[in-house]
C-alpha cells in the first residue's frame, strides 16, 4: 500500500485510511506468518517431499474393487439423505425466522406505520421480536456445522441424525439471514396496495412479498443445498454419518486410494447436484 | 349521512415535513370528488390517511361516523376493507397471473388458509372474471400481470377493488401514468362505477380538464391546506392560475419522506 | 356476493386452454410427488427421530447437554487457550485467504476463455490452427486445477496437509488456501467473463500487447470485485478454519475438540462464545471494508 491514493478504496483526500489499512495488514501478516508457523520449506525438504510422493503415488490407482464400491453405497445415499433432510429442516427453521428478521415486515415500513403509531408498546414489542430473530439466526449461523454436528453426536449419538440436526440449525441460520435480506429488498408499493385490500401481514406475505422473490429465494435455497451435499460428506468426521467416516478409516490406514475412490464419488456427487439444481433453476 | 369527516387534521413527517396543516374535510356517502393541486401539495398523504395507510399526527378522522384514528388490527383491517384504493403505479403484484392480483380483493374476507389455497387453485374465477369483463379485459385472465400494458395494469386493480366491493373508492393519480388517451376511458369507467354502485369516489387528478369533465366537485389543494373547494363552473382560471404558480415546495416529492416510518412511494 | 358485478344465470366463459387455467398441471403433479417421494427416502435413510427430538426422553437429552454447558468456564488458564485459540485461528483464516487470493488471481488468467483462445483478443489470428490448440493445454489445466482444488472439501485438504507436514496451524493454512484458491478461481473466472469489452478494444487498437490491455484495461476493471468476492469468502473462511483443529490443525478447532471429547462441556461454552464473537467480528470487518472497496 505505497501509493498514498489507492484507486479501489474510497477516501476523501486527507484520508488516512490507507495508511491505517496498510499498517494494520501489514502486523497481520508478519504476526499471523509467525504465529502459524509458515515453513514453505517444510513442503520442499526430504520429509515432506517424500510424504507427498507417498500420497500421490499411494492415490493411483483408485480403489475400485467390487467389495469396497458395495461398502460404500450406503454411506453416499446416506450423504445425500442427510443433506436433503438437512435443507427441509434448515428451511423449516430459517423461513419463519427469516421472515420475523426482515425489518420491514416485523417493525418498520408501512405495513406497520398505522399500528405501532402513538402505540409504543406495541412498537416495542414488534422491535424485540425482530432483534430476537436477527439474533438467534446470527447465533445459529456463527457456529459452525462441524461443531454443531459434534455437539449433537454428544447429545444424540452416532449416526446421519446429529448430522441432519447440524445442518438444519447451522444451514438454518444462514438461509434466514439471505432470505431476509432477499425480502427486505422487494419493491414495497404492491404491498401498500395490498394492503388497503384490508389483508393481514399473512396474507400479504404470500401475495407481494413471495412472488416477488421468489426466483432468487428458490435459487438460494439450490445453492445452500449444494453446499449441504459436501458439508454432509465432511461431518462423517465426527460420527455424523456419510462418507465422512469412510474417510476418516481411511485415512487412518493410510489407504490412499480408497480415499481417491471416495474423492471420486463425491465428485459425482456434486456435479450430479449441480445438475439437478441447474435444472430446476431453468424451470423457473 | 357523511362518509368522510376530517377535522383539523395535521400530518407531520419526521420532525419537519409538514405533509397536512389543520385540514378539514367532508364528503358524503355516493359523492364523487376530484383533487387537484401541484406536486407536493399532500395529496398523496391525504389519500394514505385516508386509506388509512397512515395515521394523522393529530387531528379527528371519522368515517362513517366512527372514529378511526386509535384502530389497530382486526378492527383495522375490518375498516380497510370499506375502502379500496387505485394507485398511480405499482398496484399489482407483476409476478403473478391476472386472476390472483384480482382475487386480492377479497383477502379481506378470506381466511388466511383460503387464501393460500387459491393460489393454488383459484377461488371464484367467475366472478373475477365477470369483474374484467366489466373493465373491459376479460380474455387476459390467466395471464402474467407484468404482461400487460400500463393501461390494462390499471383495469386490473379497478377489478381488483371490484371484487373487494367496498364503499368508498380512492384513486391516486390513477392515469398520470397511462396513455392520454386512454386516460378519459379508465377515469369515466371509475365515475360510472361509483354512480350505478353507489359507492363514494375520490380521485386525485393531475389532469385539470378531466376533474372538470367528470367531477361534480372540485378541491384544489396546495402546501397542504385546500385552497377552493367548488363545483366545476366557478372554477376560474384566476383560481387555477393561483393553485398552480408560485413556489414550489421544498420536497419535489408529493410530501413523502424518507423517514423511517414512512417509506416513499411517489418519486 | 350482492352488490359485486351482476352475475348471469348462465355463464359463458371462453377458456383459453386447459394449460392457461391457473391450476396446476399434471407435470407439476408428478414433480411434486418426485419430492415427495425423495424426502420420505431421506427421512427413512437419515435415522431421524423428530418424535424423539421432542419427546420427554429425546428433547431431554437435548436439554440436559444444554444444562451441562453452563455456566461457562472463565479461569485464567482457559481463557489464555480461548485467547490464543482465537488469534491462532484469525491467523489461520487471514493467510489462508491470502493465499487462495494469490492462487486465485495467478491462475485464473490461464483458466478463462476469453482470454486463453477465443474473443476479442485473437479475433484477427489468421489460420494457424495448431497455435491455438497449443493454447489449450494451458486453459484445460488451470481449469481442471481449479476443480480439483475446490471440490476436495477443506476438511480433506487439512488431512492430506497434515500428512505431508505434520500437526499445527500451518497445514491448516494451506488446506484453506488451497481449496478457496479453487474457489475464488471459478469466481474470478466468472467476473473476467462478464468484462466490458470497450477499453479491450481501445487498447488492443493503440497497438498493446497483450500483457498491457491486461494489465491496463482488464485488472482495473476486475479488481474491485475480485476484492469483494476475497473478503467474503474470508467471512466462510473463519468458520471452517475454526473447526480444522479437529483433524490437528490448530485454533480454536483443536481447542473445541479436546473439551467435547474429555466431556468438559463449560469449557467448550467458553470457546463457542469466542467463536461467535470472531465470526461476528469478521464479519463486520468484511463487510465494512467490502463498502469501502467499491
Amino acid at each position: 500500500m505505497k501509493s498514498p491514493v489507492h484507486p479501489y478504496f474510497s477516501s476523501s483526500q486527507k484520508s488516512a485510511f490507507p495508511y491505517l489499512f496498510g499498517l494494520f495488514f501489514l502486523l497481520a501478516l508478519v504476526d499471523s506468518w509467525r504465529r502459524v508457523g509458515v515453513d514453505l520449506v517444510l513442503l520442499f525438504e526430504r520429509q515432506g517431499r517424500d510424504n507427498v510422493i507417498k500420497f500421490v503415488t499411494g492415490m493411483f490407482p483408485p480403489e475400485h474393487s467390487a467389495q469396497f464400491l458395495s461398502l460404500m453405497i450406503v454411506p453416499t445415499l446416506e450423504t445425500i439423505q442427510i443433506s436433503v433432510m438437512g435443507t427441509l429442516i434448515a428451511i423449516a427453521i430459517g423461513f419463519p425466522i427469516g421472515i420475523l428478521a426482515t425489518r420491514n415486515f416485523s417493525v418498520g415500513g408501512i405495513l406497520n406505520e398505522a399500528d405501532t403509531m402513538g402505540a409504543p408498546t406495541r412498537f416495542a414489542l414488534r422491535l424485540s421480536i425482530y432483534y430476537c430473530a436477527r439474533g438467534a439466526l446470527s447465533f445459529f449461523r456463527s457456529i459452525p456445522e462441524f461443531v454443531w454436528a459434534f455437539m449433537f453426536v454428544r447429545a444424540v449419538g452416532l449416526g446421519p441424525f446429529p448430522g441432519v440436526l447440524a445442518i438444519g440449525v447451522a444451514y438454518g441460520g444462514m438461509l434466514g439471514k439471505v432470505y431476509s435480506e432477499i425480502f427486505e429488498a422487494v419493491n414495497p408499493r404492491p404491498l401498500e396496495a395490498l394492503q388497503t385490500t384490508g389483508a393481514n401481514k399473512l396474507q400479504i406475505f404470500f401475495y407481494g412479498w413471495l412472488p416477488q422473490v421468489l426466483p432468487n429465494f428458490v435459487s438460494y435455497t439450490l445453492y445452500r443445498w449444494e453446499c449441504a451435499v459436501r458439508a454432509s460428506a465432511i461431518l462423517g468426521l465426527v460420527g455424523a454419518g456419510g462418507l465422512g467416516q469412510q474417510i476418516e478409516i481411511s485415512m487412518r490406514m493410510f489407504n490412499f486410494n480408497e480415499i481417491l475412490t471416495i474423492l471420486i464419488i463425491l465428485f459425482l456427487i456434486v456435479a450430479g447436484v449441480d445438475y439437478l439444481s441447474a435444472k430446476v433453476r431453468a424451470i423457473l | 349521512m357523511e362518509q368522510y369527516r376530517l377535522d383539523k387534521v395535521v400530518k407531520i413527517f419526521g420532525r419537519r415535513q409538514i405533509a397536512l396543516g389543520g385540514f378539514d374535510l367532508a364528503v358524503r356517502k355516493g359523492e364523487k370528488v376530484a383533487l387537484i393541486g401541484p406536486s407536493g401539495a399532500g395529496k398523496t398523504t391525504l389519500f394514505r390517511l385516508l386509506n388509512l395507510t397512515l395515521r394523522p399526527t393529530s387531528g379527528g378522522l371519522w368515517i362513517d361516523g366512527g372514529e378511526v384514528v386509535n384502530l389497530h388490527g382486526t378492527k383495522l383491517r375490518e375498516a380497510r376493507r370499506r375502502i379500496g384504493t387505485v394507485y398511480q403505479q405499482h398496484n399489482l403484484v407483476p409476478r403473478l397471473k391476472v386472476i390472483h392480483n384480482v382475487l386480492c380483493g377479497r383477502l379481506g374476507q378470506w381466511s388466511t388458509a383460503r387464501s393460500l389455497w387459491s393460489l393454488v387453485r383459484p377461488a371464484d374465477v367467475e366472478v373475477a372474471y365477470q369483474a374484467l369483463k366489466q373493465v373491459g379485459i376479460e380474455e387476459k385472465i390467466f395471464s402474467r400481470t407484468d404482461e400487460l400494458s400500463g393501461g390494462q395494469q390499471q383495469r386490473v386493480a379497478i377489478a381488483r377493488v371490484l371484487l373487494q366491493n367496498p364503499e368508498v373508492i380512492l384513486a391516486d393519480e390513477p392515469v398520470s401514468s397511462v396513455d392520454p388517451s386512454l386516460a378519459s376511458s379508465i377515469v369515466k369507467l371509475l365515475v360510472e362505477i361509483s354512480e350505478t354502485m353507489g359507492k363514494t369516489l375520490l380521485v386525485n387528478l393531475h389532469s385539470v380538464d378531466l376533474a372538470l369533465e367528470f367531477f361534480p366537485r372540485i378541491i384544489g389543494m396546495r402546501n397542504g391546506t385546500a385552497l377552493f373547494d367548488l363545483t366545476p363552473d366557478k372554477v376560474t382560471d384566476d383560481l387555477l392560475e393561483d393553485l398552480y404558480s408560485g413556489r414550489l415546495p421544498d420536497t419535489d416529492r408529493d410530501g413523502i419522506t424518507d423517514e423511517e416510518s414512512s417509506t416513499p412511494i411517489l418519486q | 356476493m350482492s352488490g359485486s358485478p351482476t352475475e348471469q344465470k348462465s355463464i359463458v366463459m371462453p377458456w383459453p386452454g386447459r394449460e392457461r387455467r391457473g391450476r396446476p398441471t399434471l407435470g407439476n403433479y408428478l414433480v411434486a410427488a418426485g419430492l415427495l417421494a425423495l424426502f420420505i427416502w431421506s427421512y427413512h435413510g437419515a435415522d431421524i427421530r423428530l418424535s424423539e427430538l421432542f419427546s420427554r426422553e429425546g428433547g431431554g437429552q437435548i436439554l440436559a447437554y444444554i444444562k451441562r454447558l453452563f455456566p461457562p468456564d472463565f479461569s485464567p488458564a482457559i481463557l489464555q487457550q480461548a485467547f490464543r485459540g482465537t488469534i491462532e485461528t484469525f491467523a489461520i483464516s487471514f493467510l489462508g485467504t491470502l493465499m487462495a487470493a494469490v492462487i486465485g488471481f495467478s491462475v485464473v488468467f490461464f483458466a478463462s476463455r476469453n482470454l486463453m483462445y477465443s474473443g476479442l483478443l485473437y479475433e484477427m489470428e489468421p489460420g494457424e490452427w495448431w497455435k491455438r490448440a497449443l493454447r489449450l493445454v494451458p486453459y484445460v489445466s488451470a481449469k481442471s486445477l481449479l476443480n480439483i482444488l475446490r471440490t476436495i472439501p477443506e476438511m480433506v485438504w487439512a488431512l492430506i496437509f497434515v500428512f505431508i507436514v505434520g500437526l499445527g496451524p500451518f497445514p491448516g493454512m494451506l488446506a484453506l488456501g488451497v481449496h478457496t484458491g479453487g474457489v475464488l478461481g471459478k469466481l474470478f473466472g466468472e467476473v473476467l467473463e462478464d468484462v466490458d469489452h470497450q477499453p479491450i478494444e481501445s487498447l488492443q487498437s493503440t497497438g498493446a500487447n497483450r500483457m498491457q490491455i491486461l494489465f491496463y484495461g482488464i485488472v482495473p476493471q476486475v479488481l474491485p470485485q475480485f476484492i469483494s468476492y476475497t473478503l467474503y469468502r474470508w467471512e466462510v473462511n473463519i468458520r471452517v478454519a475454526a473447526v480444522l483443529g479437529f483433524v490437528g490443525a490448530g485454533g480454536l478447532g483443536q481447542r473445541i475438540h479436546i473439551a467435547i471429547s474429555l466431556f468438559l462441556e463449560n469449557q467448550l461454552l467458553t470457546y463457542l462464545i469466542f467463536i461467535y464473537v470472531l465470526v461476528t467480528i469478521v464479519d463486520y470487518l468484511s463487510a465494512y471494508l467490502r463498502r469501502k472497496a467499491i
